[in-house]
């Protein structure tokens, strides 16, 4: 899933700037399972900046409004209507997703998008995936190197790498400590002594914003005939 | 045949010695110049690094060439921090067309040690697959992608193994790894926790690794046991042992005493199967090592 965190309140409210309505709109998808943007958190932001408003003398119409996926612009249509700010609660996705679908309303972020990650343990999330396009875990015991290592090494770990911790932070462990460990016990240090060559990055974000097509659900002409009859 | 002179060196079997050099964080070439100028002599290389530390210095490139113009054979170190293999290639053929013939490849401290630690990285490539790279220009005259290189650069091509950092058991294999993709001498890190660079080498020799490639063991001259709590606590994949720390603490001379230490652990060294050659690092003390090459009995 997408790992979000809360932006800090006072970068919210200095968007907000000449705001009259707004709308703080909530996401029932990943940004509530990471606990900064489903419909509980959508609530508190929007009786935070009332309060605010209150307080300042702000005159904002704060209300909130939660959609089950942000990023798919059919959950959007209760967007419909309103005017002013929308302070997103999603994920960069859904914020863009509903600013394209109405160009009218000012969408700002009110969470910094991060990773995409899991649930470590309650409250806690770390990145898994970086999305590189081509993905390699089949050699690397699960574990991705590419999104795990802070040099996203791909032939072992580097020189910093101590007591299973990586040499960026203490509360970092090193992704490949952790491949050799998990190699090792499943008897395939084999797998440990490829050496593999340099990565095409061109699947990844270096070879330009990303399109997948996928033949399989792009309705064909006749398909098309059929729907354009209806 | 040999491209340079300290490849020449190994390849007789004589006991090499390379020593670091830092470059200036200046525009100001001559005390670089008067450092090499007191240096000449005293190794068969001097490594020239490549922003330690994730500090910006004066390139290794630039800083390789003043040291060639004063009669000093460079080892340029490079890493994959800041680089990708675009940069790569073409600063190994400007280094070549300049006369620089021994390269270090590296993964390069992160940039959150550094002075700039905003920066983004770049990690394009690791080092083993930057080994696979510079070999294939010298070896196919070929660039990565497979365009001719009409000249193809004269390399010597190093990478560097610590045998202090975890999990320790890959470490061998990781140096294996290196040779395999065109490492043709390994420099370590510093040795000051010699129990387990020995058995580091006896893992080494268990595979008849030290007959692929040139294992030149890295050593450091402490100042005092300040410099040595510095290099355990505050740098990565470093074994420093308290016996080493309560050995200078206690010193009445501590500098002499690092001086000492750093003698006894290069001839330890010299009678190590396997070991072929020192690495100095002597940070911010470069003038000391005349004297340690002199008195340990290895200056080239």
């Amino acid at each position: 899933m997408i790992i979000a965190e809360r932006k800090p309140l006072t970068e919210v409210i200095e968007m907000l700037d000449g705001a009259q309505q707004v709308t703080v709109l909530g996401c029932r998808s990943c940004t509530a399972i990471c606990l900064a943007g489903g419909e509980k958190e959508a609530k508190e932001m929007a009786e935070t900046l009332s309060l605010s408003s209150e307080l300042n003398g702000k005159g904002w119409d704060v209300s909130t409004l939660t959609v089950e996926r942000a990023c798919e612009k059919e959950f959007l249509a209760p967007l419909e209507g309103r005017k002013g700010t929308v302070v997103s609660m999603a994920c960069g996705v859904g914020a863009q997703v509903a600013q394209a679908m109405f160009p009218m309303l000012n969408v700002v972020p009110g969470v910094n998008t991060s990773n995409m990650g899991a649930p470590e343990s309650l409250g806690v999330f770390v990145e898994k995936c970086a999305g590189c396009g081509d993905c390699i875990i089949h050699l690397t015991a699960g574990i991705c190197p590419i999104a795990r290592c802070a040099k996203s090494l791909l032939n072992g770990p580097c020189g910093g790498s101590q007591n299973g911790k990586c040499e960026v932070s203490p509360d970092t462990p090193c992704a490949w400590d952790q491949i050799v460990k998990a190699q090792l016990e499943r008897g395939r240090a084999d797998l440990l002594q490829v050496i593999i060559p340099p990565k095409d990055w061109r699947s990844s974000r270096n070879g330009g914003p990303r399109r997948i097509v996928n033949p399989e659900a792009v309705p064909g002409e006749r398909q098309k005939a059929w729907r354009d009859e209806e | 045949m040999s491209v340079s002179l300290l490849q020449g060196a190994l390849d007789e079997g004589k006991f090499a010695v390379t020593a670091e050099i830092g470059p200036p964080r200046s525009c100001e070439p001559e005390q670089l110049r008067k450092m090499a100028r007191g240096l000449q002599g005293c190794a068969h290389a001097y490594n020239l690094t490549d922003n330690q530390a994730a500090n910006v210095r004066m390139s290794s490139l630039a800083s390789s060439v003043i040291c060639l113009q004063e009669g000093l054979e460079p080892v340029m170190q490079m890493t994959c921090r800041d680089r990708n293999r675009i940069a790569m290639q073409s600063d190994v053929i400007g280094a070549c067309s300049l006369g620089v013939r021994n390269v270090l490849c590296l993964s390069g401290d992160h940039q959150v040690f550094g002075g700039q630690p905003q920066s983004k990285n770049v990690y394009d490539v690791d080092p083993i697959q930057q080994l696979l790279i510079f070999r294939r220009m010298r070896d196919e005259g070929l660039t990565w992608s497979g365009e001719t290189l009409s000249r193809p650069p004269q390399l010597f091509l190093g990478a560097a193994a610590n045998p202090f950092a975890d999990p320790f058991e890959f470490r061998v294999a990781r140096l294996a790894k290196k040779a395999e993709a065109g490492a043709q001498f390994m420099q370590t890190q510093c040795i000051l926790d010699m129990d387990r660079f020995e058995r580091f080498m006896g893992m080494v020799r268990e595979r008849g690794l030290q007959d692929k490639v040139h294992i030149i063991a890295g050593v450091i001259p402490l100042r005092s046991h300040k410099a040595a709590l510095f290099m355990k606590n505050r740098v990565a994949g470093m074994s420093v042992p308290d016996e080493v720390v309560d050995r200078l603490r206690r010193a009445a001379d501590p500098k002499e005493e690092g001086i000492k230490l750093c003698l006894e652990t290069i001839d330890q060294l010299k009678s190590m199967e396997g070991v072929r050659g020192v690495h100095i690092t002597a940070i911010a003390w470069e003038d000391i090592i005349p004297r340690l090459v002199d008195e340990a009995g290895v200056r080239p």
